[in-house]
């Protein structure tokens, strides 16, 4: 089965339409006059160690499925199966939490999606998704900065925001991006403590140049967001007592940070200039027993969806203004491995959420699962380059102008667009 | 246990005690206006890109030269990662001169009796390569094993458990001696030079075999030609097993020849074709020689991999191996440069025509330059480095002294200019207060926290040392927070902090002498000296001034 399903994202001709662009003031505008610059809203997580998309939208009606994964692939069952999507993609059971938002079509999958580099490196595949030019090792800066660099500000300091207390690869290079602790509210250091401010305040605020610009642009981003994360009014009702969790360094698995979503929501409810954020999880690269419907996989699985759908509810109005991408460096082998587990692959399933996409589908160029359909006869081929989806987020959802996607992604054209051919 | 307490540690480093029992009202909240727009991170973008073929034109003002006092302070900041108490006056006294030549001559300097100790307790840095990948084969080999048997549920968990107690047992030896050496040996200039040159060609800890191979890599390809010929520490790096497999080199065959290395640890790899792999000719030509406009094509780069063939891992000594068998027998050219079929021989062509090209005497002089003048060096002195690095066959030693003889060097122009990276600060702040840690892990999370963990660069163009690539407000806070914790645990008295040991008890007056020779702004003179005793070593540390040399 030969099944070429592409994405008709553009029903978003209404968006496309206003995404003209007119020079303005800050090098670009919009041209509607209406939207203010900072209302659409990007929320990128990125999955660490390659997540088997096969597993996570699994092509159940290609004839091979259950012959190449014979103790992991998912079934149709009466109860706690496979969510069946379109008689031939069925989705995992463990992100039923977010089914409903491919119901109402504000969900969407692409599948057989990734880098056009080869390899099947954690750090390389990584490092390529994060820099967002695949093949070249010494790109310096991540794609997320440069998109930061790009859009219109209002010079809030906290305009795009890392979780995490380190800034990651996609967030590096020029431009500001606070950071902000996972699972703790509110980090404090010496500067918190008031005479010490007061003092260092007092030096640097002295200095006309970019040390001290930096210091006041520091400081005033650590302030909001944790003026942010201490307001007692919280914008959901239910108790927060378990969102206390020990905070977890690096990529944590969803499993260590299940409140994600609340968090995430919180910072963009409570500060309009939050504008783009970024979160990533570990614990992917399920070499062995990964399990079924119940397992290793779904087990990272279950708390990234259900901290999904707190995130859509927690943005509640915001949410139509909003993309969520969801991507990993690579899919995994299209067979099982002799250890119930898969080894690293291509081609992957990326996830987009938003009030922009038109979801309840699932797109990309998927050729099925015979040894001739994949790739070096092993994995899921990446027929759609992971930044071509990314530029029509940021392009048509975003209303980032062509120019500035050029410095997003440089040197990459996409081959017509994938989304409406 | 020892994770919990290197957190705690770090708490207790980064919060430092409390040091006020009086507060004071807020000032007004700092000006916003000042906040970078928009456009200059734009413009700061472009200018990256624009890369290392880039060099100011020189000084548009007039030459300012520095007093003779300013050049002690500028050897200090420039041939050290920071002066300590005592080194501005020792100096002056034996002449910036004579420091210069001791230091380009590191075996001339006694070293320091603990840094001695510490180098020689650091066993895998002395090891065989070879073996060092066999002990790591085994490992996991064993872990596999042991996984299979335990019928274990979560693999990436193990996986992670394994690698970290590798990294651990990494970190206890590479990482403290990097940091021994580089706070307390007397031989500066070859710590400084082994930073550059780690950085100019760079491997990551993160990349699979390299997180055992790094150490001997930096003391067996690095360190003894920090200060030597280019061409000896080129030729080093390529036949380093570390290079080799972090830029996969080890995996490069002339197309249909059998992947048979000892790096293949699967039947799966056994049985594999090769074929070209040209990563790390590209890189050889882009980052370690010639410079990414150095005229080279991506024809040339499958030429220069096909003379790469073959060079692969080990199975005994220090340096790879190479597999007669999986190289390309046929001829190659090289930017017009024709290399015969003559095995391994070719790889010392194609080295020796790299190392004596034009464009790379250019793109070294002008990465020395940078790390040691300016972000953008003055083109006429870039200029002069690379006349004296072709006419002195690459003399590493020769090209640093015209560096360090000239006007530029010396300007004033040219003085505090640069921006401390993460590690530099971390070194100039422990060397400046004499504070020393009784635990490392405090400092490898401060590096981690700042974006500069310690041997981790993931790109093989190694960390950037430019104020475009440090200077990010997050950081900064970091910074003085780690600041107050360093200056005030020289001071606190019950108890002391817990992450530092050796508080040398230096006054603030010493510690000032440190930071430009005493001389600090009208303003951050002012608030230091209304400050509280206590809090004035801290103020010094994380003053604006600190952050530059």
């Amino acid at each position: 089965m030969n099944r070429r399903d592409f994405l008709q994202l553009a029903a978003l001709a209404s968006f496309s339409s206003l995404s003209l662009t007119l020079p303005g003031s800050r090098g670009w505008a919009y041209s509607n006059g209406k939207d203010d610059d900072s209302s659409k809203k990007l929320i990128v997580i990125l999955l660490r160690g390659g997540m088997d998309g096969l597993n996570v939208i699994a092509p159940y009606g290609d004839s091979q499925y259950q012959t190449i994964r014979p103790t992991i692939a998912l079934h149709k069952s009466a109860s706690g199966g496979l969510i069946d999507l379109d008689s031939y993609f069925g989705m995992h059971p463990a992100l039923m939490p977010i089914y409903p938002l491919f119901q109402e079509k504000s969900l969407a999958f692409v599948h057989a999606c990734g880098s056009p580099d080869p390899t099947r490196s954690h750090f390389d595949a990584q490092d390529y998704m994060e820099s967002g030019v695949p093949g070249k090792k010494s790109a310096s800066t991540g794609w997320l900065n440069r998109l930061v660099a790009q859009l219109p500000s209002k010079h809030s300091p906290v305009q795009a925001i890392a979780i995490g207390s380190v800034l990651p690869r996609i967030c590096a290079g020029p431009a500001a991006v606070a950071t902000v602790a996972a699972n703790s509210k509110i980090s404090k250091g010496a500067l918190d403590r008031p005479r010490v401010e007061s003092a260092f305040s007092e030096m640097y605020s002295g200095l006309n140049n970019d040390i001290g610009a930096s210091f006041a642009e520091g400081m005033a981003a650590h302030k909001t967001v944790n003026q942010i994360m201490a307001s007692p009014q919280d914008i959901y009702s239910d108790s927060d007592a378990k969102e206390q969790m020990i905070a977890n360094r690096g990529a944590v698995s969803p499993n260590a940070y299940p409140n994600f979503g609340k968090q995430l929501a919180t910072l963009f409810r409570k500060d309009a200039s939050v504008q783009v954020a970024f979160v990533d999880f570990g614990g992917w690269d399920t070499h062995i027993r990964q399990g079924a419907e119940q397992g290793a996989l779904a087990g990272h699985l279950s708390p990234l969806a259900n901290g999904l759908a707190d995130l859509v509810k927690g943005l509640g109005p915001l949410y139509k203004d909003t993309s969520i991408v969801v991507m990993s460096e690579f899919g995994r082998t299209a067979h099982e491995n002799g250890n119930g587990g898969t080894d690293h692959g291509h081609g992957n399933v990326m996830w987009l959420l938003g009030g922009g996409v038109n979801g309840g589908k699932v797109y990309g160029r998927f050729g099925g699962l015979k040894p001739n359909d994949l790739y070096e006869d092993r994995d899921l081929p990446a027929t759609t380059d992971f930044r071509s989806v990314l530029t029509v987020v940021l392009g048509e959802q975003m209303h980032v102008p062509k120019s500035a996607l050029a410095q997003v992604f440089p040197g990459f054209q996409a081959n017509g667009n994938v989304f409406t051919s | 246990m020892k994770q919990e307490s290197a957190v705690f540690l770090t708490v207790q480093l980064l919060f430092g005690p409390a040091l006020f029992s009086t507060l004071v009202v807020l000032p007004s909240s700092p000006v916003l206006a000042a906040s970078r727009s928009k456009h200059v991170s734009t413009a700061r973008v472009k200018m990256a890109k624009s890369g290392s073929s880039m060099a100011s034109l020189g000084p548009v003002s007039a030459p300012k030269p520095l007093t003779s006092d300013q050049k002690v302070v500028q050897v200090l900041n420039r041939l050290t990662f920071g002066a300590k108490p005592g080194d501005f006056e020792r100096v002056k006294a034996m002449g910036v001169k004579a420091y210069i030549a001791s230091q380009l001559n590191p075996s001339s300097i006694a070293e320091n009796p603990a840094v001695e100790a510490q180098v020689a307790s650091a066993e895998i840095i002395h090891k065989k390569s070879a073996d060092l990948i066999k002990e790591f084969r085994l490992v996991i080999a064993q872990n596999n094993a042991a996984r299979k048997e335990a019928n274990s549920k979560d693999a990436s968990k193990e996986e992670q458990a394994m690698k970290q107690k590798h990294i651990k047992v990494v970190a206890d030896q590479i990482f403290k001696t990097r940091l021994v050496r580089a706070l307390d040996s007397e031989r500066q200039l070859q710590e400084v030079m082994v930073d550059f040159w780690y950085n100019h060609f760079n491997i990551s800890i993160n990349k699979g075999l390299d997180h055992v191979l790094i150490g001997v890599y930096e003391e067996q390809a690095i360190r003894p030609n920090a200060l030597g010929r280019f061409r000896d520490i080129l030729g080093a790096t390529c036949y380093h097993p570390a290079m080799l497999f972090y830029l996969d080199n080890w995996q490069n065959a002339a197309p249909g020849t059998l992947m048979v290395v000892p790096g293949g640890s699967t039947k799966d790899k056994a049985k594999k074709k090769g074929g070209l792999n040209e990563n790390y000719a590209r890189e050889l030509m882009e980052l370690h020689t010639l410079g990414v406009d150095g005229g080279y094509t991506q024809k040339d780069v499958i030429e220069l991999a096909r003379v790469l063939t073959g060079l692969s891992l080990p199975t005994r000594g220090y340096w790879g191996q190479f597999y007669a068998v999986r190289h390309d027998q046929g001829e190659k050219v090289i930017l017009g440069h024709k290399i015969k079929a003559k095995g391994a021989g070719e790889i010392e062509e194609a080295l020796d025509f790299l190392a004596h090209h034009p464009s790379t005497a250019h793109h070294i002089s002008y990465a020395l330059a940078q790390y040691f003048v300016a972000d953008e060096p003055p083109k006429a002195l870039v200029d002069r480095m690379a006349k004296r690095f072709s006419e002195s066959d690459g003399d590493i030693k020769a090209v640093l002294t015209t560096m360090l003889e000239s006007r530029e060097f010396f300007d004033g122009q040219y003085q505090n200019n640069k921006y401390k990276s993460p590690f530099r600060y971390a070194m100039s702040s422990l060397r400046a207060s004499g504070s020393r840690p009784a635990h490392y892990e405090p400092i490898y999370s401060f590096l981690k926290l700042q974006g500069q963990p310690l041997y981790a660069c993931l790109t093989p163009d190694g960390y950037k040392n430019t104020k475009e690539a440090w200077l990010n407000s997050d950081a900064l806070l970091k910074r003085i927070n780690f600041a107050t914790a360093i200056g005030s645990a020289n001071f606190s008295s019950a108890g002391g902090n817990r992450a530092l040991s050796q508080s040398s008890g230096q006054s603030y007056d010493q510690v000032l002498s440190t930071v430009n020779g005493g001389q600090l702004s009208s303003r951050t003179s002012a608030v230091i000296a209304k400050s509280p005793e206590p809090f004035k070593m801290s103020l010094l540390l994380g003053s604006p001034e600190f952050m530059s040399y």
